[in-house]
């Protein structure tokens, strides 16, 4: 069968159709929450049933498509353009979006009677549709828009659990922030069709060679400012720990799984695609934020006990290493090594997919045990892995895959990411040679702290002794809730274990966009077995790992069973040291990562309050009450947000002085701004 | 080959350091009894622990065993059954310690979780260091196969005697911190203050205690190997009949031994630093490994 382009167009012309009638419909039901949920969450289902189809036929078949629906005004004339970049991540938005909708059947239930169903799948339904938007717009004001559509929509569902003050406080921050970030990218719009005389995409990439160095370098700061923000680079991620741990768990999965991936997408777009390739410095920027990001965001998370604020730092930490690809591979671009760009951009695509499937069961699975224990505080769960046994099996996985740990797909793609920095040590000097270097120190060492990281989640989450009461009556959630995490699970093995084939098509999405470096040969090439580079650096045969592991355990387990198994198994109790053993004695979270902090703290700066009440202020022995704070400072909000806040208070101070009441004097000012204007056109 | 030789290297250092001590010491095949006879005991298991207790000794075997499958253990002669890259190897590696240290933390102890913290602690930090005692070699080699690294630093050419007496330096330090040897941790203490990866195993009895030491045996055998193989000079290659096999078995076999030497000689004469003392140390790794690299490049 071949797929033609009507075809696809009219799949994904669909697939944003039934969001629309989802939002809608699950707006008109919000009387029955239980029609709300069926609606909203099924009509999403199919929706991104259909773009899934969509977007894998579109790779599969090498095929994309231009819509142009134009009117006399240009706001209102869109253009979809459909190409393999696009086709890549309508099929991601559309997967993670698949499974969201499946996880969110079961697990929406726990708001019935608090909250309105109804403006859930609406504001659901319109924020999976705006995604979709975003990565086929073919027409930078529409591209805008759909900007905007997806960050009102987002905003809604963080503050979707409005009567706690604190969800709404994150709101707010998100809702700035966020805006922030828009008013750059708005500036870098207007700034690039200033220079081009278009909005159009097809158009730019035509006279982008026109443009001037400056102007171009101020689109880059721009752009990288703007799409940062949405991606949380640090500086710029003070949003992202708080918004996405206070949005519904299926929203989270969402949010960290592929709407901060929208930020990749278009500047992959700018960078790669539309602006020819910039000075080296561009992409050393991109590399030195991802190697901060990284490192900073790893670091972060292991500070964190809250379980889903610690699964937003390691989205940041993740987003570091996709800009690491990115980085090596605009280095390359401008430096005319199309073959090793083309490895840097499979290794941060790759990343890409791979962070959003494990992201988003890692989310679905703190998402669980949150609706079981109703606390976000990983100190008070313990003992969940009895209580939860499928939950506690799939965030193994999750934490396997997100700790690179091979045969799962986040190895294959690090892996990947390490041959990209790797060919930037073999092939360049001086430098840029150790830059690469820098970056991949920082790559090493987040691999390993984030191994650490899920031991600590992992461990004080699911294993030991339940250290609350929540924690010890947990059941496990619906199956559909499992179900999800499973397809997600299996598809961190399948990707893993079948990179090569994977990271093939992912390379074919590079057809119908990236022309300068399409003609050339990757500096990979991928057999069925196994994943390689072309000058025979390095090999990466994963099934054979797999097969390796597999029967490897599988003969041992088979050995030590025939020649111990009459041996008997006693059960007993935890070794005690002759006390009597409570939960407090086990490791907390905090006790956990406090090594490593301190052995960071010239990074983190941990802060510790002590708090001592005695029963009698003379004699100071007996303490009535004890208290420990542990933390870390924010230089962020300390040392860049608040200074900017103030300074804007204060601005905003000096412009109030003009406005002082009276509307005479407002007649007066618009009098006085209608001369100006006439006299600057008068002198023109 | 590696599970069979694993216990006798083992036994050597562990009589190294006794006659040191001016000890008689026990056989070197004493590890093989000691093996024996927890596989014919009975286990006693928490009543907290859960699956990962049962699983996690055939894992970390496992994850011992495609290691050492993998990697040159007889000259440079071997056939990597399933890759050599370094970076594969590193990062098994680092699925063994995952179950390892989840395993800690199963029961509920207060020993296991500070094991599994300490042991992570440690294992995020060497990771850096031992990824960048391979790469000024892998470098130089224009491979990350660690067979064709060997091969490659086996003449010894001029060029590479200084970036190879750092990345062995580099090298060195990380195998310390990932075998549990001075000064990162006390292989033969009991002591709660200070231990890690004994601290890990407290839980465990009978056979998957076996199979835990055992594993940790293989590792250390592994990382010795490797020192020997990749990290010295003169690694024969090709065997193509039994007078090359012996040379080759005698020639790794001496290798290893005067590593296993000292490493019991270090134990012998150093004591165990203190927990935060570490990083430096595993930093310097790291750093020795960049400076490999402006040599290489």
């Amino acid at each position: 069968m071949h797929m033609n382009p009507a075809t696809l167009q009219s799949l994904f012309f669909s697939t944003l159709v039934l969001f629309v009638l989802g939002a809608l419909g699950s707006l008109m039901s919000q009387k029955k929450s239980n029609a709300a949920n069926l609606i909203g969450n099924g009509i999403a289902l199919i929706g991104s049933a259909l773009g899934l189809m969509t977007g894998v036929s579109s790779l599969l078949w090498r095929t994309g498509f231009q819509t142009k629906l134009s009117s006399p005004l240009p706001l209102l004339s869109y253009t979809f353009t459909v190409d393999g970049l696009s086709a890549l991540f309508i099929s991601l938005i559309s997967l993670i979006g698949l499974v969201s909708s499946l996880y969110a059947f079961g697990y929406v239930r726990h708001f019935e009677g608090k909250y309105n169903l109804g403006t859930l799948g609406f504001f659901y339904n319109i924020f999976l549709a705006s995604m979709l938007l975003v990565v086929t717009s073919g027409n930078l004001l529409f591209f805008l828009v759909s900007w905007e559509i997806m960050s009102l929509a987002s905003y809604f569902l963080v503050i979707y659990e409005h009567k706690d003050p604190s969800v709404v406080r994150a709101g707010t921050l998100y809702f700035i922030m966020t805006h922030a970030g828009t008013a750059f990218l708005t500036l870098a719009v207007l700034i690039l069709a200033g220079a081009t005389g278009s909005f159009d995409l097809a158009v730019i990439r035509q006279m982008s060679a026109s443009i001037p160095d400056l102007t171009r370098l101020a689109i880059f700061v721009l752009t990288l400012i703007g799409l940062g923000t949405k991606s949380g680079i640090i500086p710029l991620h003070i949003w992202l720990p708080s918004a996405h741990p206070a949005a519904p768990t299926h929203v989270s999965a969402l949010m960290s799984g592929v709407m901060i991936k929208t930020g990749i997408y278009m500047m992959v777009r700018l960078y790669m695609d539309v602006l020819p390739p910039g000075p080296v410095g561009w992409g050393f920027t991109v590399l030195g934020i991802g190697a901060v990001s990284s490192l900073l965001g790893v670091l972060y998370a292991l500070t964190e006990h809250d379980i889903k604020k610690l699964l937003a730092f390691h989205s940041i930490e993740n987003i570091g290493i996709i800009l690491l690809g990115l980085g090596s591979a605009m280095i390359f671009d401008s430096l005319g090594m199309k073959s090793l760009a083309i490895l840097g951009l499979t290794a941060s695509l790759f990343h890409t997919v791979n962070h959003a499937i494990f992201k988003a069961l890692l989310f679905m699975g703190a998402g669980a045990v949150i609706s079981k224990t109703h606390t976000r505080n990983i100190e008070e769960y313990g003992g969940l892995i009895k209580r939860m046994p499928y939950t506690a099996g799939l965030f193994l996985i999750g934490s396997l895959a997100i700790s690179a740990i091979p045969p799962f797909n986040g190895f294959a793609s690090e892996w990947l990411t390490y041959q990209a920095l790797f060919a930037g040590i073999r092939t360049l000097d001086t430098y840029m040679l150790w830059a690469f270097v820098a970056a991949s120190g920082s790559l090493a060492f987040t691999g390993g702290l984030a191994a650490a990281c899920f031991v600590k989640a992992f461990g004080t989450t699911f294993l030991a002794r339940p250290r609350s009461t929540h924690a010890e009556h947990a059941t496990e959630v619906p199956m559909t809730m499992r179900f999800a995490m499973g397809i997600l699970a299996a598809l961190t093995l399948l990707i893993g274990v079948f990179s090569s084939a994977i990271s093939g098509t992912i390379f074919t999405s590079g057809f119908g966009w990236m022309e300068r470096v399409q003609q050339t040969n990757a500096a990979y090439y991928q057999e069925p077995q196994f994943l390689a580079l072309r000058d025979g650096f390095a090999r990466l045969p994963m099934p054979g790992i797999l097969s390796g592991l597999t029967i490897t355990l599988l003969g041992i387990f088979i050995l030590t069973k025939l020649f111990t198994g009459n041996r008997k198994i006693v059960v007993a109790d935890t070794w005690d040291c002759g006390t009597t053993l409570t939960p407090r004695m086990e490791i907390t979270a905090t006790g956990f990562s406090r090594s490593i902090i301190t052995i960071f703290k010239g990074i983190l700066r941990p802060t510790k309050q002590v708090s001592i009440e005695y029963h009698d202020a003379d004699m100071r022995y007996f303490t009535s009450s004890n208290e420990v704070k542990l933390g870390i400072s924010d230089p962020y909000r300390s040392g860049i947000y608040r200074p900017v806040a103030l300074m804007l208070m204060r601005l905003s101070g000096i412009i109030k002085k003009v406005q002082i009441g009276p509307v005479n004097t407002y007649v007066l000012y618009m009098f006085m701004a209608l001369i100006i204007l006439l006299v600057t056109l008068a002198i023109r | 080959m590696t599970p069979l030789l694993s216990p006798l290297l083992i036994g050597v250092v562990r009589k190294i350091k006794a006659r040191m001590q001016n000890r008689q010491g026990a056989s070197v095949f004493q590890p093989y009894l000691d093996l024996w006879k927890l596989f014919r005991k009975d286990e006693t298991v928490s009543k907290d622990a859960s699956w990962i207790t049962a699983f996690a000794p055939y894992i970390v075997f496992t994850a011992t065993l495609i290691i050492g499958a993998s990697i040159p253990i007889l000259g440079s002669a071997s056939i990597p059954f399933i890759s050599g890259d370094f970076l594969t190897i590193v990062y098994l590696l680092a699925l063994g310690t995952f179950f390892l240290a989840l395993a800690g933390m199963d029961a509920g102890g207060g020993f296991g979780g500070f094991g599994a913290s300490r042991e992570m602690t440690l294992a995020a930090i060497t990771e850096g260091g031992l990824l960048f005692s391979f790469l000024p070699l892998a470098l130089y080699a224009g491979s990350s196969d660690l067979e064709t690294i060997a091969a490659a630093v086996s003449p010894l050419p001029s060029a590479l005697v200084i970036p190879l007496a750092l990345t062995f330096g580099a090298y060195v330090i990380s195998m310390l911190s990932e075998t549990a040897r001075f000064p990162f941790d006390n292989p033969a203490t009991h002591l709660e203050l200070t231990m890690i990866h004994e601290a890990m195993l407290l839980e465990y009895s009978g056979k998957k205690l076996a199979l835990m030491e055992w594993a940790s045996a293989n590792k250390f055998l592994l990382f010795l190997v490797l020192g020997a193989n990749v990290f010295m000079p003169w690694t024969p290659s090709g065997i193509s009949n039994s007078t090359d096999l012996v040379l080759v078995l005698l020639v790794t076999g001496l290798k290893v031994f005067a590593l296993a030497a000292g490493v019991a000689l270090l134990e012998s004469s150093i004591a165990k630093f203190r927990f935060f003392r570490l990083p430096d140390l595993l930093f310097g790794s790291f750093i020795l490994g960049v400076i490999a690299i402006s040599f290489v490049v």
